[in-house]
This record gives structure tokens, C-alpha cells and sequence, in this order.
């Protein structure tokens, strides 16, 4: 009996024993400087005055917003915003009225204390309301619908709408729209940002290096777990995932390694996580309508309907991409449209055969057939995302009568070149920020809108825009843009070919880390991230 | 001497206000220039800030205003402030330079200590089988791109060591410091050595077969005497010049090295400023090249008299 109780009470301590190792293998530890490469560098450090992720990656650290989507989450979505710089948010006045409840004791880096005179502040220059001014402000649009900010007192703040916007929730969250100090000005924020968030600024060394370095201060006890960051620019793909595979490198810059490539890596760094995700990046046709050939519909679909997306698919990324309308495909994105109504639209079903016989009539319609082609320039950046799939493209135009020259553009010259229309066809990757349709209806369709690069206007669509943007019902609104979205598709407003994945690569020491499913600006905060060394 | 070395000065100031002038046209020419790419990176154009950021860069101004403003800074020390990183175009670029210069002085030493030997090697056991692999190895040194060199260096020090020799910005000991340079040096060095091994190689064949070396040996001069002491020294010339000039055409071999090892050089630099069509950098930097490759070919032209006596410039 004695021995049954021994060898219960050694089972007992042996399990507790075993339990608590597990419990503290899985506990986030402190410290290490977590080592990263950077794609390029980017041209400065202000992330209000980029409009590229290289921007956000290293410094998104650095600051704090008012709400964030939560890191720790890959899929964005209304119910994944937490507060952040706000405590706390309410919809008021029929929802025109955000009002956020501004969280206390909060210092800059500099020491000096946050409060809402710096949100105003912020969001007055992103309107363009305030005498400092940024040298860009790509993001001005976001905020059409905010007619101005006030305060009460130090520590709330109220966000005067002309119209209900729910997505502004949306936009608030975006790894985009840091809140800035007032005492600082832009031309610093560029050079040396001060923020509120969970990793200081210690340098940045164009082509080199930037470092950050834990916040001591920082507001939420406890984070963030590592003493620094510390990304080593390396514009080589080569040589930056070669350093990755030799362990000079706890991690891969995001959503930067091509399928191909990431089977190399993998095979080479067997014990690396890996993973593969939408970059909510699309791979599309601009098409200048308002000139010969293309301002005839019948040729825009025709060619709309030529298009073998798999095959693109299959060719750049091993299957491994998504095909759908504007919005990002289910199930990472939230907004796309159902399977069966994507391929109800013309050129989407599955019978790439089928579509051509019907782009072939309609070509013959237009005066063009075996004995008259047409011929056409595809007008792309001269990068490889763009060339590869363009390359593809003038194929499969070859397939209705259509003789596609590449004309590889320079990228000082690609966006004036489509801003001013000289182009007849063109490849674009266009990215979306936010996954939310404001974001990309308003930007790439609006009528007038700089990035309409189409010249796409209809205004029965624009009405449709603003109806899907003002309503608070999320069923309802989600019909709605799959209405528009299908509509957009139907017009040829500009096809969408693909949307893009990419890869991301960590040592399994590193841990925390979270890849956004459906965008590439809004996980980088990095306050979670530990190492378990 | 003195007249002479005052004309060599003078032109070598007319070449480089002429160097000067085609540098500024040729970054106009380009198309595009930096708010065109920042404008182009963010993807919209706001006509009010473009035409604002156009005039804080200095870039609404004419053209000859823009040069001599900038031609006037470069004399007085003032290199203004780069449009990309916003601080002062000196201290982008200075920090710069040692880490290349090294680089390239690692490379050159590279290239003379392996290129001359193994040419006077070559040259003495002419039509051995060891002349034959020599060639063979110069001949590969030239038809090996260095970024292929190094890349292939890279991967294979990966796949055998499980490391990667790249570049080490705080090496602790000499042994760490050489050990950064040294491996893309010798990627970089290795076709240099081979042109000069060549030219070293053809040029002892040619004064071997010189009179006085026949003299020389016929006097009992031992073979080390015969090779290093009296042709050697008659064969540099040659080389010397080669290397002269490889030291101008090294910058084009480091830009490509420096951005697979990722070591931040001044030549890597100087690519992404002219991507961005950082002007202050581009035109400083280049007018900085220009004046060390004019005054290196000043300097070996001087050296010529140097080595061989028979070379006096007179007036």
C-alpha cells in the first residue's frame, strides 16, 4: 500500500513538474534583439508621408495609433479593433460622431506627455488643415469625409463626420495612421520619429541599417518582450534569404518571398516556419477607354474574356494565388465576392475555351479577326512582378487577334506615363491598405480620383459607393459591394487578374509573430514578439 | 619637368570642369527626377505639392542656376543635403568611402599580388603544363562576371559551412576586419588579377627575349636576378598602366559586389542615389570619382618616370 502511495505521490510531482516546464516553455521570455532584413531602403521614416510597406515594416514600432487591429489576429475585421492610444470609442450624433476616450500618463519618446491636442494635430495635417504641412500626403482622401476634430479637455476627442462612415473605424486601425507628435515637426519625423509606442528610434542609415531599441516607458506594462530590432537593408533577394538560411537573421522581411523562392529557402532551412498569405495586392489590366481601340466596350471585354487567370496562377505562383473581382477572395478577405457569383461574371467561368469562342465574336464585331489583328503596347513597370505577368498577358491576347508589344517603363516614369493616359494597355498592381471598400472603391473607380487611372466614371456606381459606405448594417453593406464589385467587373472598369500571396519566414525561436491574411501595411507593431533563446 | 607638370595640372582641371558638365546633363537627361519618384512611389500626384516640393529641392530653378549652385558648393566644401535621407550629402557619402576604398585596395593588392607573380611564372615556364593551367585560370578570371563569382561564394559558403561571409559592420580583431574585405575583395580581385596576369605574362615574354638578358645571363646572373631584377622591371610598364586603370574600372565590379556581399560602400550608394535621382549625392560623388581617377592616371603617368629612366618629360 505504501508503494501505491509513493508511486501516486511521485506521478503527482513528476506531472506538476512536467506541467510547469510546459507552462514556462510557452511563457514569453524577455530580451534579444530580434534581426531582420530589409527589401530597400525606404526613402524616409515618416509613415504618413509613404505610401509603401517598406516604410511601415520598420517603423510601424515605433508609434501608436488610436486603435489598431489586433496583432495577434492574421485577419483584419471590424470585430479585431482594440484600442490602442484611446481607451475607449463610441459612434454618436446618428453616427456622425466618433468620439474616443484618450488613454492617460501616456510620453513620447521625447518624455513629453500625449494628449489630444496631438491627435488633432495629426489628423488636421493629414486633411490639410494645419500651417505645417507634409511634403506628401498620399492618404488625404481617407479623411474626405471628416469635416474637422475637436477636444474635450486633454484626453478625448471627437471626430466630426459629414456623412455616417463606419470603415473610418477601419482606416483609424490601418498600420497607416500612426498619431504624430505636435512639437514635432514633419521634416524630423522623417529623419528621427518620435512616437508613443513599444520600440524607440535609434538610427536609420539609408542603405544600411535601422535600428530600434526597447521603450522602458512604454504604456502597456510588461511589453514589448524584445530589447531592440535591428533590420539589415539587403536590396538582393539572393543574398537576404541566403543570410536568412546561414542564421544571420531571425526572420525574413514580410510577405517577401516568392512561392519559388520559398521552396528553396524551406529545403535549405528545414526548420523554418513559413508561412504564405495574401498580400491584398492585385494584379490588374488598365485599360485607357477614352481613346481608340480600348474606348470600345466589345474589345474590352473581349480581351476581359481571354484572360486564363489559373494559368497565371498556375505559371507565378504554383497555384498558390487567389483569383477574384476588386475585393480580396474569401476566405482571408472579407469583402469578395461569393464563388458562384465571381464566375456568373463573363470571363470568370470556368471554361477559359468557351470564353475565348465568345471573344473571338466579339472582336469580329469590332472589324478584327485571323486576317487583322490589332495591335496594341502593354505598358508596364519595369519590376519583375509587373513584367512576368505581362508577359503572360500578351500570350494570351494573342488568342483574339490581339499582337501585344511590352513596353517596360522606368519607375520615375510608369505613374506620370498612366496618370496622363499615354498608354493604350497596362499591367498594375494596385494594393489596398485596409481591406474595406471605401478604401479601394473611392481610390481606383471615383470619378476625378488621381488614382482612377482609367478614367473609369459612372455615377449610378459613385451613388452605389456612397450608399455601401454610409451603411451600418454589415449584411446589408456586404451585398451591396458585392453588387458594385460585379458590376465593376462587368464594365471592364479595369480586370482584375489575380490577387497575390507571398511568403514569410521565421526561426522557430522566434515567436509572437503573426502574418496579416488580408494586408500588408497593418502587423508590424511587433510589442508581442519574444524569443525563445 | 615643372612646365610639364603644370600642363598635366591645367588640363586635368579642364577635364574635370568638362566631367563636371556632363555629369549635371546626363542626370537631366534621365527621365524623371526625385519628386517625379516620390510621387510615383505613393502613387498619386497633387500638383500644389508637387510644385512645393519642387521648390524646396532648388528644382523650379533653370538649369544653369541649378549648376552653378552646385558647381560653386562643390569648390567651396558644400555638398548640400541629399533629397532622399535629408542631411548633409558630406556626411552620406564620407562614411562611405573607407569602406570601399578598402575594398578596392584589397582588391588591387589582390590582383598585384596574385596577377604578377603568377604572369612572371607563366612567362618563364613558357609552354608548360603549368603555363597551360595558368592560363586556363586567367582565362576564367576573365569570363567570370564577379557578381556570379560572388554569389556563387556565398551559396557555397552556406551550403558547406553553414555560414555566410557578409559584411561585418563592428569586426572586433584585425583577423574579423580582413575577413569581411577579403572574401569580396578576392570575388571582385580575381578578374582583375587575371587581366594583369596576362598582360604581365605577354609583357616579361616580350623583354626575355631582350639582348641584355641574354647579357645578363651569360654574366652567371641567377635565374630569381634574371626574372625579378632586370626584366621584371623593364616589363612593368604595362602592368602598371593596367592597374591604373583597373582601379577606375574596379568601381563598375564593386557596385555589383558590394550589393550581393550587402556591403555598404560607396558604390552601392551611388546606384540607389541615382535611382532616386538624389542629385546632391550623384553629382558629388561621381565629380569625387572623377577627380581620384584623373589624378590616379596623373599619378602613374608620373610614376613612368619613376621606374623608367629612360622616361624624362622635358619642356
Amino acid at each position: 500500500m505504501r508503494s501505491v502511495w509513493a508511486l501516486a505521490a511521485t506521478a503527482v510531482v513528476l506531472s506538476l513538474l512536467a506541467f510547469s516546464t510546459i507552462t514556462l516553455a510557452g511563457e514569453p521570455k524577455q530580451g534579444g534583439i530580434l534581426r531582420m532584413y530589409h527589401r530597400d531602403s525606404p526613402g524616409n521614416a515618416s509613415i504618413h508621408e509613404g505610401a509603401t510597406y517598406s516604410i511601415n515594416v520598420p517603423f510601424m514600432p515605433v508609434f501608436n495609433n488610436l486603435v489598431i487591429y489586433k496583432q495577434d489576429v492574421a485577419q483584419n475585421s471590424m470585430d479585431t479593433i482594440v484600442p490602442e492610444l484611446a481607451e475607449s470609442w463610441a459612434w454618436v450624433n446618428d453616427n456622425k460622431t466618433l468620439t474616443f476616450k484618450l488613454r492617460q500618463g501616456v510620453k513620447w519618446h521625447d518624455g513629453k506627455p500625449f494628449t489630444a491636442a496631438d491627435v488633432k494635430c495629426t489628423f488636421d495635417m493629414l486633411m490639410g488643415k494645419s500651417q505645417q504641412k507634409f511634403r506628401q500626403n498620399p492618404r488625404k482622401t481617407w479623411y474626405e469625409q471628416v469635416s474637422d476634430l475637436t477636444t474635450n479637455g486633454d484626453f478625448e476627442v471627437s471626430f466630426n463626420l459629414k456623412r455616417p462612415q463606419p470603415s473610418l473605424l477601419a482606416l483609424l486601425a490601418s498600420g497607416y495612421t500612426p498619431v504624430y507628435p505636435c512639437h514635432v515637426s514633419p521634416g524630423d519625423m522623417r529623419t528621427h520619429p518620435i512616437g508613443t509606442g513599444p520600440f524607440r528610434f535609434v538610427e536609420f542609415k539609408a542603405n544600411e541599417s535601422i535600428k530600434l531599441v526597447r521603450n522602458p516607458d512604454y504604456w502597456h506594462k510588461g511589453r514589448p518582450y524584445l530589447d531592440g530590432i535591428e533590420f539589415t537593408i539587403i536590396p538582393n533577394r539572393s543574398t537576404a534569404i541566403l543570410a536568412f538560411v546561414a542564421g544571420k537573421f531571425d526572420m525574413t522581411f514580410p510577405t517577401h518571398i516568392t512561392i519559388p523562392l520559398l521552396k528553396d529557402a524551406k529545403s535549405q532551412s528545414p526548420n523554418a516556419v513559413c508561412t504564405v498569405e495574401p498580400t491584398n495586392v492585385s494584379t490588374n489590366i488598365i485599360v485607357n477607354s477614352s481613346a481608340p481601340p480600348f474606348d470600345n466596350i466589345d474589345i474590352r471585354r473581349a480581351m476581359a474574356m481571354t484572360l486564363d487567370r489559373k494559368a497565371f496562377v498556375s505559371i507565378l505562383f504554383e497555384g498558390q494565388a487567389d483569383i477574384g473581382g476588386t475585393m480580396l477572395p474569401p476566405p482571408q478577405g472579407l469583402w469578395g465576392m461569393p464563388k458562384d457569383m465571381l464566375q456568373s461574371i463573363p470571363g470568370y467561368g470556368p471554361d477559359v475555351n468557351a470564353n475565348r469562342e465568345e471573344a473571338r465574336k466579339l472582336m469580329q464585331k469590332a472589324g478584327y479577326g485571323p486576317d487583322k489583328h490589332l495591335a496594341v503596347k502593354v505598358s508596364t513597370r519595369n519590376l519583375a512582378e509587373y513584367r512576368d505577368p505581362a508577359v503572360i498577358l500578351i500570350d494570351q491576347l494573342k488568342s483574339i487577334y490581339i499582337d501585344g508589344e511590352l513596353d517596360v517603363v522606368e519607375t520615375a516614369n510608369w505613374f506620370p506615363k498612366i496618370a496622363r493616359k499615354d498608354y493604350m494597355l497596362g499591367l498594375n498592381l494596385t494594393g489596398s491598405a485596409v481591406d474595406d471598400p471605401d478604401q479601394s472603391f473611392y481610390e481606383n473607380y471615383s470619378c476625378g480620383s488621381e488614382r482612377n487611372y482609367t478614367n473609369y466614371c459612372n455615377k449610378e456606381i459613385e451613388k452605389l459607393f456612397d450608399a455601401q459606405s454610409q451603411e451600418t448594417d454589415l449584411n446589408k453593406r456586404k451585398k451591396l459591394v458585392w453588387d458594385i464589385d460585379k458590376k465593376l467587373q462587368e464594365d471592364v472598369a479595369r480586370p482584375i487578374i489575380f490577387h497575390a500571396r507571398a511568403g514569410t519566414c521565421w526561426h522557430p525561436y522566434v515567436k509572437g509573430v503573426t502574418v496579416m491574411s488580408n494586408s500588408s501595411y497593418n502587423g508590424y507593431r511587433y510589442e508581442d514578439v519574444w524569443m525563445d533563446k | 619637368m615643372f612646365a610639364y607638370l603644370v600642363r598635366r595640372l591645367f588640363l586635368m582641371l579642364v577635364t574635370l570642369f568638362g566631367i563636371s558638365i556632363v555629369i549635371f546633363c546626363l542626370l537631366r537627361i534621365v527621365p524623371g527626377n526625385i519628386v517625379d519618384i516620390l510621387f510615383a512611389a505613393a502613387g498619386y500626384v497633387d500638383p500644389a505639392d508637387k510644385a512645393n516640393l519642387e521648390k524646396e529641392l532648388g528644382l523650379d530653378q533653370p538649369l544653369v542656376v541649378q549648376y552653378l549652385h552646385w558647381i560653386g558648393g562643390f569648390l567651396r566644401g558644400d555638398f548640400g543635403y541629399s533629397y532622399v535621407s535629408e542631411k548633409q550629402a558630406l556626411q552620406e557619402i564620407l562614411p562611405r568611402i573607407p569602406i570601399t576604398a578598402r575594398l578596392a585596395g584589397l582588391a588591387l593588392l589582390f590582383s598585384a599580388s596574385i596577377g604578377i607573380p603568377l604572369g612572371v611564372i607563366s612567362a618563364v615556364k613558357q609552354g608548360t603544363r603549368l603555363d597551360y593551367a595558368l592560363r586556363v585560370v586567367s582565362l576564367s578570371g576573365l569570363s567570370l562576371p564577379s557578381f556570379w563569382l560572388g554569389l556563387l561564394i556565398l551559396t557555397a559558403s552556406v551550403a558547406m559551412f553553414g555560414q555566410m561571409p557578409i559584411f561585418n559592420p563592428n569586426p572586433q580583431t584585425y583577423l574579423e576586419a580582413f575577413a569581411t574585405y577579403a572574401v569580396p575583395a578576392a570575388a571582385v580581385g580575381f578578374r582583375s588579377a587575371a587581366l594583369t596576369m596576362r598582360i604581365t605574362r605577354s609583357s616579361m615574354l616580350e623583354v626575355l627575349r631582350q639582348d641584355y638578358i641574354r647579357t645578363a645571363r651569360a654574366k652567371g646572373a641567377s635565374d630569381a636576378a634574371v626574372n625579378y631584377q632586370h626584366a621584371l622591371k623593364n616589363a612593368i610598364l604595362p602592368v602598371i598602366t593596367v592597374i591604373g586603370i583597373e582601379a577606375a574600372f574596379l568601381i563598375g565590379g564593386l557596385i555589383v559586389t558590394e550589393t550581393v556581399f550587402n556591403i555598404p560602400g560607396v558604390a552601392r550608394f551611388l546606384v540607389e542615389a541615382i535611382r532616386w535621382r538624389d542629385y546632391p549625392i550623384v553629382q558629388n560623388l561621381v565629380m569625387l570619382i572623377a577627380v581620384v581617377v584623373v589624378s590616379a592616371n596623373f599619378i602613374v603617368d608620373m610614376l613612368y618616370a619613376v621606374f623608367d629612366p629612360r622616361i624624362r618629360y622635358t619642356d
